[in-house]
């Protein structure tokens, strides 16, 4: 866009008249956006009282008149070129708020109605025997943390090999067809990946069956392929001189991976399996099919229903109870918990990386 | 521990391309032997095969024969991970492992094989490599620091350190100083001046001067034209070489003539 105009500008002399030598037109002073935007609101002000109050209308009409305003002010003040760059800053700077607005009103809608319940009880209670206030959703947190845990054990071994196969031994035919079903795996809804995992314990154990594993054999089908894309970039991104420089020492090629490669991307490896946890955590679908829900505490993912934030989150909220209020407050508290889990290994993976990454001065 | 090296109708393919064409020559133990010649004439490409570094590229191979004191290196039972513990090489950038500190590059030849070493035999290998690699006095108060911390000359002669702590026969060199101001060039000068007397040494330059200063023998690689394999020229004694070349085009390239 700016290019264009660039060109277009530093076309033939004649086309940019009444510039002096340098070609220069007055520089705004740094107010004048500012006070543009601020005639908008003013003017959106006015209309929005003239049709009926509505604070997101009036945002737009004050966004849409300054960044209109701003342009053609700039246009006559500052030539085209100088105008169409403030356009760009404004047309960027709204679409980074139009992406903040979902995100800041998620959290703060969230924090709002589930600090209502985030006490102590909310953390050492199951939902035992509660009908009506109190109850927690200890059960919950233990059930998703076991059932993330198995997950992680399945899927980290399994990813980190196949993207070293992928990165270090892999070719032709077999490499890419295991990219090629990896990003079709990368697609597989979740609820489709929880259907699986069923319907291979059905197979074993009969209709009917809720373990935690069959949740963790589910979430993993989920997991894997992202461990696999993220490790696979970390170890392209490893300089190929270091496996040269191993060889030439004489260190075998597996050794050369283990002692060498593995330890220069370990930061990104952690990092990626962190954030592929945190994309797993949530997942409900899945588990709502495998793993079921309970209101007692079950420590044992190989034996019958576990509950699960998510999980949980979902019954409280259509399945209230009556009052139904308490149980949408712990709903929510529920999805407060998981999003500061999310946030909490988000936090992990860039302390991870930071306490890991090689030690250079460059 | 230095050792002769022939070599006969090497043929060097990537794929089905052929790089390097019908080389022969023998190289004398404890000496430096300098390989000069245009971009793409395949110098490192044949370096590499003399220690099969070279298969780490998918694809290439050779045809003919690289004997080392009567051992042929391409044969049937013959390991690379072996060949390339008695054949060391330093490469054109320094590239320590970023991982380790200046004492584990060292030891990391041993420590990657894992050798049992005891502690003070491995502060000793690592002195002594330091010091052979001229680097000792620089780093001696802090060998547990990164040994990416160093200045780029620094790090060629910890990756000189590195490659000198296996105790190889031979020390191959693939343009060493092209990423080093001349004072650390010569630094890395003198060390090899040092060093033939342990090692038979290989040294891949651009710079002729480098080639007339340290070595004894000199190869010229050329090749006909873009896409033809690369061929050794001319293989002399450096002072021939460089005074009174066999070879017209030797001569073109030594005095700038060249293409």
């Amino acid at each position: 866009m700016s290019t264009s105009t660039q060109q277009s500008s530093a076309g033939p002399a004649t086309s940019a008249p009444s510039q002096g030598a340098l070609g220069g037109h007055e520089k705004q002073a740094p107010w004048v956006p500012w006070a543009v935007f601020g005639a908008a609101a003013a003017v959106a002000l006015a209309i929005s009282l003239l049709t009926g109050w509505n604070i997101v209308l009036f945002v737009i009409y004050t966004v849409v008149l300054g960044t209109l305003g701003t342009y053609l002010l700039s246009r006559v003040t500052e030539g085209s070129r100088k105008a169409t760059d403030r356009l760009i800053t404004c047309l960027v700077v709204s679409a980074f708020g139009i992406a903040m607005v979902p995100l800041v009103s998620l959290v703060y809608e969230v924090v709002r109605r589930g600090a209502e319940r985030f006490d102590a009880e909310f953390f050492t209670a199951s939902l035992q025997g509660v009908i009506g206030p109190g109850g927690g959703a200890y059960h919950a947190i233990m059930g998703t943390l076991i059932i993330t845990a198995l997950t992680t054990l399945i899927s980290v071994p399994i990813g980190l090999m196949t993207a070293i196969y992928l990165v270090e031994y892999g070719t032709g035919r077999l490499k890419r067809s295991i990219t090629f079903f990896i990003d079709v795996m990368t697609g597989i809804p979740s609820i489709v990946a929880g259907l699986f995992a069923y319907a291979l314990f059905v197979l074993i154990f009969g209709p009917g069956i809720r373990l935690g594993i069959m949740g963790a054999v589910a979430l993993s089908v989920l997991m894997i392929p992202v461990v696999v894309r993220s490790a696979e970039e970390v170890l392209k991104l490893v300089p190929n001189e270091l496996r040269e420089a191993a060889y030439a020492l004489g260190v075998p090629k597996w050794r050369t991976i283990l002692k060498v490669v593995i330890p220069t991307a370990i930061a990104g490896l952690a990092t990626g399996v962190t954030l592929a946890i945190a994309r797993v955590i949530g997942e409900t679908a899945p588990l709502l099919i495998t793993v079921g829900i309970t209101n007692a505490t079950n420590f044992n993912p190989f034996d019958g229903r576990m509950a699960t934030l998510p999980v949980y989150a979902y019954y409280q909220l259509t399945q209230p109870g009556v009052p139904p209020q308490e149980g949408i407050d712990r709903a929510w508290t529920a999805a407060l918990v998981l999003i500061i889990l999310v946030m909490g290994l988000n936090v992990v993976a860039r302390l991870i990386s930071r306490l890991f990454a090689p030690k250079t001065s460059r | 521990m230095a050792k002769r090296i022939d070599v006969s109708d090497l043929d060097i393919y990537y794929g089905n391309f052929k790089a390097v064409e019908g080389v022969n020559l023998s190289i004398e133990p404890r000496s430096i032997t300098a390989l000069i010649g245009p971009s793409g004439c395949g110098k490192s490409t044949f370096l590499r095969a003399l220690n099969r570094m070279h298969e780490v590229i998918p694809g290439a191979r050779v045809e003919g024969k690289v004997v080392i004191e009567g051992q042929d290196l391409y044969g049937s039972d013959v390991d690379p991970v072996d060949v390339r513990r008695q054949i060391g090489m330093v490469f054109q950038r320094p590239n320590p492992f970023p991982t380790m500190s200046i004492y584990d590059n060292v030891a990391a030849g041993l420590r990657l094989n894992a050798k049992k070493t005891s502690k003070s035999d491995m502060d000793d290998l690592v002195e002594r490599s330091l010091k052979g690699a001229n680097l000792w006095n620089e780093v001696k108060d802090r060998l547990n620091r990164p040994g990416s911390g160093l200045s780029g000359g620094q790090q060629q002669r910890l990756c000189i350190a590195r490659a000198i702590a296996i105790q190889p026969e031979v020390l191959l060199m693939d343009e060493p100083c092209s990423a080093l101001d001349p004072i650390s060039t010569l630094a890395v000068e003198d060390l090899m001046m040092e060093l033939k007397e342990q090692f038979t040494i290989v040294i891949v330059t651009h710079n002729m001067q480098q080639a007339a200063r340290v070595s004894e023998t000199t190869g010229f690689f050329n090749l006909n034209g873009v896409g033809q394999p690369g061929r050794l020229i001319e293989y002399n004694p450096t002072e021939k070489i460089f005074s009174n070349p066999d070879e017209k085009a030797t001569e073109d390239y030594i005095s700038g003539r060249f293409g």
